[in-house]
């Protein structure tokens, strides 16, 4: 179809303009809605029970507080005989700092790729999306674990690297497409017509405009980050293996599910909540970025 | 704008372009199609190769502490992976090797690769298969209640609960199952999949029943969402609202008018979550003990077996790459539009 | 059921049918208190063609499918009657509702484009409801699709039916929507702007078609636009529509010879004719949403006759003459209007021109795609030239072109004696300031993250021209001459209307300092007396500042109100030129003859 309108006279319609809601109001905006409101403050109530409770656990992280699959305490106690509350108690942190870390690093890269690559078009989109479905042909845990052959025990920063960079063709494949929907609409042209520099039309025209559907990816993709950061504990790929980990406790427990289910039912139903929390804030965000102003 | 410049003169209202030569664009379209699944294919050789053979070190992740000592051992390891040659000689013996079928030796147990991954493949794809056989009907079933009652309470809490699922990571599900199917709340079904040496896992039906659970309830609300969107944006669409002025029964409306438009980001879906479902079966293999590729690549991780890997990381990408290509072509042939595209 | 034939146009008998009767009719938001329309009285006799006419927000697509008991998502309607036969629409059973749409009262959709689902072939969508009906035998049924399809001129072979909707252009689209409309011979039909987008020639075949039907057949037509001069050209009576009511009612030559309401004079006053240039004037302000709108008279905070009275009390619909009623307490007390006040001289076309801008020999390329040819023209200072063709005629891409937004372009572009370079980002930056270009749809134009002082003061930040608070200053200034009240200054654009928004650019463009702009169908996205507003602007704008302008529509009554010179274009290349007086009134090529002709027209 033309872009030209050609009535004799204007066309009644105003085309809809899918314009991004305002930063400021965005969250308060966002509050309002029940769907992230619930999410947005599970969500915190996780993440402030990960970094306050080490601090308030009644054993050490690795203390031994009585005979293994006990039911002392309130979750009894592990196949070491360490203590299960205290041990979900100091498991939160790594957990929750690896996820937020390899988010933000997946979602910067993610985003600068498919921002360039939208903006850019022509040959340059073409090749950049090709190499990014070259990445994206492997399954997320799928990529961590081929690296992770060669290597004996992975650091922390290698783990935050691998999810980072598992994120990044998926986020940059979403960057795109809400950015191929704003590059095209004139007030970018009509920067370009004004000789307004490249990175300057991507910062300041481009990316404010993404805002909300970013925000949304970013929740979904910590949502992942928490689960893939988990299954890794889960396969028995950490950096410090007698560490405490949500993830790993469900591993190192899990021949004991008979006998003191606590054990890995706690770090389990940690991890149920906060994914559930941080999913349902993820999909609020983008029904309000969706809707615009509404 | 651009597109402007595209149209034909809206004056000459003659026929559109009809290509006598349909026959050879759709010949020349496929064979661009599996020209660049291929690119794809030999791309992602290139990525698992460097990453297993040029990132770390994977005789020393091996032998661990004994990498000084135990020099006899070393040695055979770097014949056997040929350290010594530069990287691109090794990568070409590699590639050359997948071209003819042969996938190497394991490291752990001096096997033919091949000989230890031909039966994990069959029993994964029976996994995957009942899977989605479960799933698809289901994801519909859901998805088109979900969009009768639209935004109302029903609508809403199914959407709720399937929001919740999504977001939690398919083995903490299947943990959750088995705690209350199999250990300590019920005791219906095996938390294991027990299967001899010779036979298979579905010998014993029960054993399948939570693993296929798992994956089916980590892969609907996806495919249910998605499939309930497309179907309301379709039904606000202006031609379902033509139809209904012109007073089309609302059954045939739903049929006719919106499943049929509604059916192509559908398949792209299910595409998009068959490939997931072969990363996913990683984690529920390996909590299930089903003999799988997913198991068997965990353990061969964690024995730093490069050639396993390797072999098992290509299937799983080319999983991914023809199932994404079946399905592009797919939606091309129930797309009209896309259709006659090609062949004019 | 009596089969047509192709050649029956007017072999067939008209039916006595009673038409159609709507009382009071009321359409309210769900949820809220509020009316969408209200007290909505129209009767369309048989085989009338009421012109329901109102720009965007008065509601008149919302009164046309009320007719079909049918309101969108978010609306319902509150009360009232639609009397066909004295069967009242709104009380039927959903059943009843669902067998008589179509078959008693038809519509025809806006969009044509996506009206037609795009995956069944037109053949079939033809007979879907007729076959769902179980009428005729299929070999009947796919005989009167032919027919159908033959009334309104299109192909009847099997390969035409076999195509899906995105294979037809937009005018065979729409009149394939048209045939399945009559096909199951209606007693009403509905028509949602059936023309919008639609270039002037394919849109006079469509309204030809269906004029002719309407008449064949004895249907009575509920014709719904924002678009008078297509009402002056088939409605019988015309219906005005202001923010949800009646405004004025009348036989057509009365409402455009003797308008008795404010609205409906102002709205006049705002449209360009072919056949004179006039001095085109706006309505201040913008038309209330519901919910917003004010006490009294709905029209009063715009009115130019507006009293106390106005404000307090609601008028009723008061007969002017026998048929002829306005809403308006003063009726009779405003005086006589005359559609030939606003009449101005012609630019004259002996002038001399001292030549600013010249293209010559421009060739334009996308792609492999050669658009436009050898195309040559030039731009005086101070002067406005009008580039004019129908979609596909590469207006816009030579704008573009001159502009710097396409660069695969050959031949010259002189600016003062300089070739400019082919993209703006290789043109120096004395040059790109003094070239200012305004986009045809505000929505898309305006970063709706910024605020409007910061959309303004950029181009002064970027060119070096002012900053800081002297910078502000020259905003607030330059939305004064835009008529923007500086309250405005930092909301953000989304806050705005589409007439605001454009002045928002116009002011951005002016903040250059230009000499030349370059406008592309400005204001074709907004509504008439939006349009009649922004003219009246640019025409101060080339007065006072001497900036000349290179207009791009495909309006051509436009033309002669605000163009000194205009280039006819077809297929990417320019068929007739000259000044405006000669163009229009002694065209040479049948081109021009052929658009003159197919424009609607008022006068």
């Amino acid at each position: 179809m033309s872009t030209e309108t050609s009535g004799i006279s204007g066309t009644s319609g105003t085309p809809a303009a899918p314009s991004g809601p305002a930063p400021a109001g965005f969250l308060r905006r966002a509050l309002r809605q029940k769907r992230f409101a619930f999410g947005f403050t599970v969500t915190v109530l996780v993440v402030l029970f990960a970094v306050v409770a080490p601090f308030f656990a009644p054993y050490g992280e690795k203390e031994t507080a009585g005979p293994p699959y006990a039911k002392d305490g309130v979750f009894g106690t592990d196949y070491l005989g360490q203590d299960v509350l205290s041990r979900v108690m100091h498991g939160g942190q790594s957990v929750l700092a690896i996820s937020v870390l390899a988010t933000l690093l997946g979602m910067v890269v993610g985003v600068l790729i498919g921002v360039v690559a939208a903006y850019a078009g022509g040959w340059w989109d073409e090749v950049i999306m090709r190499l990014n479905d070259v990445l994206l042909a492997f399954p997320q845990i799928l990529l961590a674990l081929v690296v992770l052959t060669a290597l004996e025990n992975p650091a922390s920063w290698v783990i935050i690297l691998l999810i980072g960079a598992s994120h990044a063709p998926r986020v940059a494949r979403v960057s795109r497409g809400v950015a191929l929907g704003i590059v095209s609409r004139d007030f970018v042209v009509a920067a370009e017509a004004l000789g307004e520099k490249r990175s300057r039309i991507i910062l300041a025209e481009v990316l404010p405009n993404m805002t909300g559907p970013l925000l949304a990816e970013a929740g979904l993709r910590l949502t992942y980050s928490i689960g893939v950061v988990a299954a890794l504990g889960f396969l028995g790929f950490a950096a410090d293996p007698g560490a405490a980990n949500w993830g790993q406790m469900m591993n190192e427990n899990r021949l004991g599910l008979q006998t003191q289910p606590w054990a890995v039912m706690a770090p389990v139903l940690v991890i149920a909540i906060f994914t559930i929390a941080t999913n349902l804030m993820a999909d609020g965000l983008a029904q309000i970025s969706q809707r615009g102003d509404d | 704008m651009t597109l402007e410049a595209t149209l034909p003169d809206p004056l000459a209202e003659g026929a559109p372009p009809r290509g006598r030569s349909g026959g050879a664009a759709w010949a020349l379209w496929l064979a661009r199609r599996l020209g660049l699944a291929v690119l794809t294919l030999w791309l992602v050789s290139v990525v698992v190769f460097l990453a297993t053979a040029a990132l770390g070190d994977p005789v020393r992740a091996i032998l661990g502490r004994d990498y000084e000592t135990n020099v006899a051992r070393r040695e055979q390891l770097e014949a056997q992976l040929g350290v010594g040659d530069s990287i691109v000689s090794r990568y070409l013996d590699w590639l050359g090797g997948l071209v003819t079928g042969d996938f190497g030796t394991s490291l752990a147990n001096q096997l033919p690769v091949w000989e230890q991954i031909s039966s994990t493949v069959a029993n994964t794809l029976v996994l995957v298969l009942l899977s989605a056989l479960v799933m698809i009907p289901l994801a519909f079933g859901i998805a088109m209640i979900s969009a009768h009652f639209r935004r109302r309470r029903p609508d809403t809490v199914i959407q709720t609960i399937l929001l919740a699922l999504a977001g939690v990571p398919e083995f903490v599900t299947g943990i959750l199952l088995v705690a209350l199917l199999s250990t300590s709340v019920f005791h219906v079904f095996p938390a294991v999949t027990i299967s001899t040496l010779d036979g298979h896992p579905w010998d014993e039906p029960k054993g399948m029943v939570l693993p296929v659970a798992t994956l089916v309830l980590a892969v609907t609300p996806y495919v249910s969402r998605i499939v309930r969107a497309t179907l309301l944006e379709v039904l606000d669409s202006d031609y379902v609202e033509l139809a209904r002025l012109k007073g089309i029964p609302e059954a045939v409306v739903m049929r006719k008018h919106a499943l049929l438009n509604a059916i192509v980001p559908g398949i792209q879906v299910i595409a998009l979550q068959l490939a997931w479902l072969a990363g996913g079966v990683v984690l529920v293999e390996t909590l299930f003990a089903y003999p799988g590729v997913g198991k068997q690549l965990v353990d061969s991780v964690r024995n730093h077996d490069v050639p396993m890997v390797q072999a098992l990381s290509m299937i799983i990408a080319g999983v991914y790459i023809v199932v994404n290509l079946v399905a592009d072509v797919l939606s091309i042939l129930l797309t009209p539009r896309a259709r006659t595209a090609i062949s004019s | 059921m009596a089969t047509t034939t192709p050649d029956a146009g007017q072999g067939h008998e008209v039916r006595a049918t009673t038409g159609l009767i709507i009382e009071d009719l009321g359409v309210s938001l769900t949820g809220r208190e509020v009316d969408v329309v209200d007290d909505i009285d129209l009767v369309l006799k048989p085989g009338e063609v009421v012109g329901l006419v109102g720009e965007s927000g008065s509601g008149k697509t919302t009164v046309g499918t009320s007719l079909l008991n049918y309101s969108r998502a978010g609306a319902f309607i509150s009360s009232g009657k639609v009397l066909l036969e004295d069967r009242d629409v709104l009380k039927m059973h959903w059943k009843e509702v669902r067998k008589l749409r179509g078959e008693e009262i038809a519509y025809v959709p806006q969009d044509p484009a996506s009206a037609l689902n795009p995956s069944i072939r037109i053949g079939k969508q033809l007979v879907e409801l007729q076959q769902l009906r179980g009428i005729g035998t299929s070999e009947s049924r796919l005989q009167a699709a032919r027919d159908g399809l033959a009334e309104v001129g299109l192909p009847t072979d099997d390969e035409f039916l076999k195509r899906y909707a995105h294979q037809l252009s937009g005018g065979q689209v729409q009149r394939v929507a048209l045939a399945m409309a009559f096909l199951p011979k209606p007693k009403v039909l509905v028509l949602d702007e059936p023309t919008t987008g639609l270039d002037v020639t394919t849109q006079k075949m469509v309204l030809d078609t269906m004029a002719e039907l309407c008449r064949a057949y004895g249907v009575s037509a509920l014709y719904v636009t924002h678009d008078l001069a297509v009402v002056a050209n088939i409605a019988d009576r015309v219906a005005v529509m202001y923010a949800g009511q009646i405004a004025e009612l009348g036989p057509r030559d009365t409402i455009f010879a003797n308008p008795a309401h404010p609205y409906t004079r102002a709205l006049l006053d705002s449209i360009p004719h072919l056949s004179q240039a006039r001095a085109l004037k706006g309505i201040p302000g913008r038309t209330p949403s519901p919910g917003r709108r004010p006490d009294g008279c709905r029209f009063n905070d715009r009115c130019a006759f507006v009293v106390d009275r106005c404000r307090q009390e609601v008028p009723e619909l008061r007969t002017v003459a026998p048929e002829h009623e306005a809403r308006c307490h003063r009726v009779g007390e405003i005086g006589t209007w005359d559609i030939n006040l606003g009449t101005v001289p012609d630019a004259d076309p002996e002038k001399p021109r001292d030549v600013i801008l010249s293209v010559e020999r421009l060739d334009v390329f996308y792609g492999r795609k050669h658009v436009v040819h050898d195309v040559s023209f030039n731009l005086a200072k101070g002067e406005v030239v009008a580039l004019v063709g129908e979609s596909g005629s590469g207006k816009t891409t030579i704008s573009r072109s001159v502009g710097g937004l396409h660069k695969d372009w050959t031949g010259d572009i002189t600016f003062e004696g300089r070739r400019l370079a082919n993209s703006a980002r290789r043109r120096s930056a004395d040059d790109r300031r003094r070239m200012q270009y305004i986009f045809q749809n505000p929505y898309l134009s305006l970063n709706p993250r910024l605020s409007i002082e910061q959309i303004i003061k950029r181009p002064m930040e970027l060119f070096g021209l002012a900053k800081g608070k002297e910078a502000t200053e020259r905003v607030v200034e330059l939305m004064g001459q835009v008529a923007l009240g500086s309250q405005m200054l930092h909301y953000p654009a989304s806050r705005l209307s589409g007439g605001e928004r454009q002045r928002v650019a116009i002011a951005r463009a002016l903040a250059a300092e230009p000499d030349v702009m370059i406008c592309d169908e400005i204001t074709s996205a907004l509504d008439v007396s939006v349009q009649g507003s922004i003219v009246e602007l640019l025409e101060g704008l080339r007065l006072e500042r001497g900036i000349s302008m290179l207009f791009v529509t495909h309006n051509l009554a436009l033309v002669r109100s605000i163009a000194a010179r205009v280039e006819i274009l077809q297929a990417g290349r320019v068929v007739e030129a000259g000044s405006v007086v000669t163009v229009m009134d002694t065209p040479q090529q049948d081109y021009t003859r052929k658009l003159l002709s197919n424009s609607p027209r008022i006068d």
